[in-house]
């Protein structure tokens, strides 16, 4: 295994094109060193991206937008008095990854680009309408957090690209963003369903909204049928009822020891509908 | 693959090694510095027995490679102690017999001192959540954590 730490995305990108055999950018760690020690993907070349300027910034743009660098762990994240303000969705669903000690080292962008469909970061990232910015050899380009996954452990990044940046929207007025997720303990485990919601609203009533599904199929879902079923109400219990049916019938979920088929398909209906009661309160101002 | 050479600060002191890139920061400290406070309970992040502070970041030292504690400061069990005298955490542990085998006790140590930097007055169940990922077989972690709450009263009252 070889080591690079570069000093820019274009001579990450560079190392990444010209390497052979598998290759791994190294943020956090706290999913390549696990695959590392179990024997499940040993790296030809190890790409660290921690020495890059800027990586462990947290931005806030003129427009009120934030870019943050790839780099920035969990616990950066949480610390920050204002991100978790415009993003409370954000900030808790990536506080939900591991123990104190992880949170110490993993990142948005790892848990993105690790590809699981369980992650529970990517549900929440896909409902605020977040980007990335991928350096490759011919420059970058601007993708939406939900056209990176493409299944299991997959990603839309070709050879050479490597994520510079990820970019969250201006958060603007009366908008409200919640993720939620059921695990079958309270802490250090990965999610049997996420649900990532955010809202917009004009007095009562939603005017945009983006829910998002993880753990429910093969990557995880911006479904656009339940945005349909809160647009244009005041997320009235009828609202909730189309909004849980339209969830459910989203998923495409594995069966296993951890949740049946059944259960994950009734756990979203459930979820989303609470997670989108969170994030229409925090729309209003209410410190849920 | 011929070995990196890293230059890092463990414990206040400065140190050199060569390690092969797959080796992580626990592998380094135990082998190669002979601080074999951190323990390998699992190498997958799951235990906290490997517990350290990366430039005063509490890590799983099995997640982290050897080369990437360059220009660190580490901080590991070892340097918990001032000389002879115990730091009271460990010795409120001792008086609450708050360990049996003692696998899990230097990442709880290691851990419970970085919550007790940045919160002096932790909740029980701040305290809970802040040591989830330090996993114990033997104690039931009830003794743990009223090591950890009476050990941060007293540091309470002492400052
Ligand atoms: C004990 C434990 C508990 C965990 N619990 C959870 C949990 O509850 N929920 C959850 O979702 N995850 C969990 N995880 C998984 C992991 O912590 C997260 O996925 C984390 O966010 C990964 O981030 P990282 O920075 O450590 O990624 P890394 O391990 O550094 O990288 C992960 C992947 O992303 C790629 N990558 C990294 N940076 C870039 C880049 N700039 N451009 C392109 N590709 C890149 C790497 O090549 C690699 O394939 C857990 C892990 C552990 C060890
Ligand atoms: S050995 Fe590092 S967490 Fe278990
Ligand atoms: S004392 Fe044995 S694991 Fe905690």
């Amino acid at each position: 295994m070889d080591y690079h730490s570069p000093a820019s995305f274009a001579e990450a990108s560079a190392l990444a094109a010209n390497a052979t055999g598998i290759t791994r950018f190294l943020a956090g760690g706290t999913d390549v060193l696990v695959q590392l020690r179990s024997d499940l993907v040993t790296p030809d070349t190890l790409i660290d991206i921690k020495k890059i300027n800027g990586v462990s910034d947290i931005t806030r743009n003129a427009d009120g937008s934030w870019s943050l660098g790839v780099a920035v762990t969990g616990a950066e994240m949480s610390e920050h008095p204002e991100l978790g303000r415009d993003w409370p969705g954000v900030v808790e669903a990536m506080d939900l990854i591991g123990s104190t000690q992880v949170q110490g080292r993993a990142t948005l962008t790892g848990n993105l680009c690790n590809g699981s469909p369980a992650a529970d970061s990517v549900p929440a990232m896909v409902a605020a309408g977040v980007t990335v910015t991928v350096t490759g050899q011919d420059g970058t380009r601007e993708v939406a957090v939900e056209d990176i996954p493409t299944g299991p452990g997959k990603t839309s990044l070709a050879k050479g690209e490597v994520v510079s940046a990820i970019n969250i929207p201006a958060r603007g007025n009366n908008g409200g963003d919640a993720y939620l997720r059921f695990i079958p303990r309270t802490e250090m485990d990965i999610a049997v369903v996420g649900v990532g919601v955010s809202l917009r609203l004009n007095g009562d009533t939603v005017t945009e909204a983006r829910v998002s599904l993880g753990a429910v199929a093969p990557t995880v879902l911006l479904v656009e049928d339940c945005a349909q079923a809160v647009i244009g109400t005041t997320l009235d219990d009828a609202a909730l009822d189309a909004l849980g049916a339209a969830a459910s019938a989203a998923c495409n979920p594995i069966d296993d020891k951890r949740g049946t088929i059944a259960f994950r398909t009734e756990v979203a209906g459930v979820l989303a509908k609470r997670a989108a009661k969170i994030a229409y309160a925090r729309a209003k101002g209410e410190d849920v | 693959m011929s070995k990196l050479h890293v230059s890092t600060t463990v414990n206040g002191d400065p140190v050199e090694y060569l390690c092969d890139p797959r080796e992580t920061l626990l592998d380094c400290l135990r082998d190669k510095l002979n601080l074999t406070g951190a323990k390998e309970g699992c190498g997958t992040g799951d235990c906290g027995a490997c517990s350290v502070t990366v430039d005063g970041r509490l890590v799983c030292s099995c997640l982290m490679l050897g080369v990437e504690a360059e220009g660190k400061e580490i901080e590991t069990v070892e340097g918990i102690a001032d000389g002879d005298v115990l730091h009271p955490l460990q010795k409120k542990m001792i008086e609450y017999a708050a360990l049996q085998c003692g696998i899990c006790t230097p990442g709880i140590l290691v851990a419970a001192k970085s919550l007790l930097e940045k919160n002096p007055n932790p909740t029980e169940e701040e305290t809970r959540y802040w040591l989830a990922g330090n996993l114990c077989r033997c104690t039931g972690y009830d003794k743990i954590i009223r090591a950890v709450m009476d050990t941060a009263a007293e540091m309470r009252e002492a400052s």
